[in-house]
């Protein structure tokens, strides 16, 4: 029996509210599946399970409200039989039926490989307060357990209407209801973070303007003729040679957890993305020193558009090895960030625009970017944050020796074993 | 066909909100810059170009991003294209 625990989403998250199931007992789940809804303080995140197997037991239910780390259902392993539940349906009609057994063996499957009855019911065969079978029936048919209800019947018991209550009560909340609510809590759990961040953490910070004219000459040529559906953005090229970078100086890629260290060799880059309404999330894009451009750009974008509709995943809300922030758009010269905890460091790009710049010992107006970073000083010093940033400078000076650059996914593997155990 | 500048800047408006969905089209004033109005990063802008690209199945070049600043700029720009490409 596996336990399938409520995983964090984020430094900011310690508790989340279930919204829906998308499996129920007896359904069988891969790893990487989305199992289940859970509703954060700043968006409502597809919950994966990363274990194959036969989900057996739905502990929570929609509506509830559950700290992180919580057991929120549990599943059988491949192979394994449901033993005590199954155990507990044959053994009273064990000893009354032992001739009998072995003539109608064959017609009669010796076990339920799967229980049909709720896990509830055998897992509280004692009520604690009565429930009338129209309700009792009326539950069974929308998976809730009666014994969870609230009875306002005589003595408390559970009636029909109890149980109707219950089944509106867990429909999952408006979004438009919730909007307002939702802008509160998310700057709530933005305040926690970042104010535990700057305590904690003892940040120090660096920039270097990085010359941008080869970078969008090699773009603008690769892009030419393409449709616009495959073009890429200038991001999506800084955000390669961020993760090409950190192969040189991986001290900046990891989480600071109980007082060490745990350097990270996949890059998995936390993408901050701005809400409509206000608000942001940095949830992960996986592997990026593994992926090409194009990959890189579809994923990206794809994020985007997931960010806001409020459809991420758990896988990357709760592992990003660092974080990139480009406020370019908005057309500031330089970011300098506040680290998300348990990050090390985050990388800040500024607005690509015309600037002053010495080559030959003449001024001449080039496309410029302000790359700036904020590290952690219990992990590494400036002289390792200055080196960082001289790679991305030069690793932008060379478009096309990134592009073609794809480090192995060594790392994906680790990645997805051991997560989600808080 | 024959393509109306009003209808068309419905459309165009439509598509903007639905990438920005914040935003009263009634407010869009044509001859100042979009991204001044709306608030819209490179992947909106993007976005909002890809669905122009696929609404009207017109090639936007990459060259031509920056004659696209306001709304007029982009309606005179798809009504040329639609004239040129198509009918």
């Amino acid at each position: 029996m596996i336990e399938f625990k409520l995983p964090s989403l984020g430094a900011d998250m310690d508790e989340g509210t279930l919204l829906r199931w998308h499996v129920k007992p007896g359904d069988a789940v891969q790893r990487g599946q989305v199992v289940a809804v859970v509703d954060t303080s700043k968006a409502a995140v597809d919950v994966e399970i990363w274990q194959d197997g036969v989900m057996a037991e739905l502990r929570v239910q929609p509506g509830e409200k559950v700290p992180v780390g919580t057991v929120l259902a549990t599943l059988l392993a491949p192979g394994e039989v449901a033993a005590p539940a199954a155990t507990s349906l044959t053994a009273p009609a064990a000893p009354t039926v032992p001739v009998a057994v072995p003539q109608s063996a064959p017609a009669v499957p010796p076990q339920p490989a799967l229980p049909r009855v709720p896990e509830f019911e055998k897992a509280l065969p004692a009520a604690r307060h009565p429930v009338s079978p129209s309700a009792r029936r009326r539950a069974r048919e929308h998976g809730i357990d009666p014994d969870s209800v609230h009875g306002t019947g005589p003595q408390g018991s559970v009636t029909l209407a109890d149980i109707e209550a219950a089944v509106a009560a867990r429909r999952p909340p408006l979004p438009v209801a919730a909007a307002p609510d939702r802008q509160t809590e998310m700057r709530k759990a933005i305040a926690v973070t970042m104010s535990r961040s700057k305590r904690e953490i003892p940040h120090y910070y660096l920039s270097e303007p990085i010359p941008m004219a080869k970078a969008l000459a090699w773009l603008l040529q690769r892009n030419e003729g393409l449709p616009i559906t495959e073009r890429i953005l200038p991001a999506v090229l800084q955000l390669k040679a961020v993760a090409a970078a950190l192969q040189r100086v991986p001290q900046l890629n990891g989480f600071y957890r109980d007082g060490a260290f745990q350097l990270s060799t996949a890059v998995h880059a936390g993408v901050a993305i701005s809400l409509r309404g206000g608000g942001l999330v940095a949830p992960a894009i996986h592997d990026v020193g593994a992926k090409p451009l194009e990959l890189l750009m579809r994923e990206l974008a794809d994020l985007v558009k997931r960010a806001r509709a409020g459809s991420l995943r758990s896988s990357e809300m709760s592992d990003p090895t660092i974080t990139i922030t480009n406020l370019g758009d908005q057309g500031v010269e330089a970011v300098f960030g506040v680290i998300y905890p348990p990050q090390v460091a985050l990388v800040g790009f500024g607005r690509v625009a015309a600037g002053p710049w010495v080559q030959e010992g003449e001024v001449r107006a080039l496309p410029l970017v302000t790359a700036t970073l904020a590290a952690d000083h219990r992990v590494s010093d400036g002289h390792q944050g200055a080196l960082f940033l001289a790679e991305l400078r030069d690793l932008l000076q060379q478009p096309q020796a990134l592009a073609e650059r794809v480090t192995p996914a060594s790392a994906k593997v680790a990645r997805q074993e051991g997560r989600h155990e808080p | 066909m024959s393509h109306d500048r009003p209808a068309l800047s419905r459309i165009v408006l439509d598509i903007l909100c639905s990438i920005a969905p914040e935003v009263d089209p009634a407010t869009i004033e044509p001859d100042r810059p979009l991204r001044h109005q709306v608030d819209l990063d490179s992947m909106d802008w993007l976005n909002f170009l890809v669905a122009l690209h696929e609404r009207f199945g017109v090639t936007i070049a990459e060259a031509d991003y920056a004659q696209l600043v306001n709304l007029g700029n982009v309606l005179d720009y798809l009504l040329a294209r639609l004239d040129r490409e198509g009918a």
